[in-house]
């Protein structure tokens, strides 16, 4: 189980970029921050993710 | 007994505001400031006491008006605020209404960075006006800023930011304000902050498009730097277009949450 946005999910997929696709998530759209630490757009491919994670997710949407 | 007088020394036996000039003060014609506030009836001097009286249709020099501008807030938050400067990043509904905002409040340096130009779409709820087409949005923002407050150092930078000269034309903000439209340019710049400017205090937005509750907007922190105001789901698209009064409100918050930030109060 991991923690996803504050709430306690199975998980899917160890790949970080793998697992915000399979959620639905546009990569181009988010801010993720990861146990804490904001993980750079570039970093997502090589990051993997392990039981007890605490994930943040922050989409945009458009408008301004 | 010595006084300032619209910023000067003056000497006076006066006891009462109304002793310091032959004119009829408490009508609609003059504004009187006594010690930062403005008063509206007859009110005793004593000696330091530091008084304003402007006729109402004038511009006051830098002085005066710095003194009503005091008399609006309380001198403690307009010193702060006199000695912050905000990045604006996006010029559009949210953008405009923020940079007037902030001017309004008496905000001492605004950097303007959009590299668009003003269309006709645009005046649905955006700041500018007809006479504004065609205008680069940094320049028509700046030309209504110095209308509202002239004292404001306002820079601007007509430019597309992207994710290798961002942070160039932001670092040397107090706070960083993210008023852009499009959801990747929003990532693009909140990423960008977070990655290289950690102690740069930010305010984002996401989600004013619609006719969905006023209240559904709120200023959310996240991590100890970053705000983001709106009601994080409404997408602006075909059907579900983007209207002033939602947009403003959104950007109240923004405009609030960067004045907080800026005065210390850190909570949303």
């Amino acid at each position: 189980m991991i923690t996803v946005n504050g709430k306690s999910v199975q998980l899917t997929k160890c790949n970080l970029t793998e697992y915000l696709k399979e959620q639905g998530y546009n990569t181009q759209r988010v801010v993720v921050e990861l146990n804490g630490k904001i993980i750079p757009k570039k970093e997502y491919e090589n990051t993997v993710l392990k039981e007890e994670d605490v994930l943040e997710v922050l989409s945009f949407v458009g408008g301004g | 007994m010595n006084i300032t007088l619209n910023g000067e020394n003056f000497a006076t036996n006066a006891h009462c505001v109304s002793g310091l000039s032959k004119e009829g003060l408490f009508t609609p014609e003059w504004v009187v400031i006594v010690n930062g506030f403005q008063i509206s009836e007859d009110t005793p001097i004593k000696d330091g006491d530091s008084v304003f009286i402007i006729p109402k249709s004038t511009l006051p020099g830098k002085e005066q008006l710095e003194a009503m501008l005091m008399a609006r807030h309380t001198p403690k938050v307009h010193n702060r605020v006199k000695k912050a400067s905000v990045a604006v990043m996006g010029l559009g509904g949210l953008g405009s209404n923020i940079a007037l905002q902030l001017a309004r409040t008496g905000i001492g340096s605004l950097h303007l960075i959009d590299y668009d130009v003003v269309e006709s779409s645009n005046l649905n709820r955006q700041q500018y006006m007809i006479k504004h087409l065609g205008m680069l949005k940094t320049e028509a923002l700046k030309e209504q800023i110095q209308q509202v407050n002239p004292y404001v150092n306002v820079k601007t930078t007509a430019v597309r930011l992207t994710e290798d000269n961002i942070i160039e034309y932001i670092k040397h903000s107090d706070v960083i304000c993210e008023a852009f439209d499009k959801p990747e340019c929003k990532a693009m710049a909140v990423n960008a902050v977070l990655e290289n400017l950690p102690d740069k205090y930010m305010v984002a937005s996401s989600g004013m498009a619609g006719l969905e509750s006023s209240n559904a907007i709120t200023t959310r922190k996240i991590g100890s730097h970053l705000y983001i105001c709106g009601d994080g789901v409404t997408a602006a698209k075909q059907g579900c277009g983007l209207m002033a009064p939602r947009v403003s409100i959104c950007a109240g918050h923004m405009a609030n949450m960067i004045l907080r930030i800026i005065t210390g109060n850190y909570d949303v």
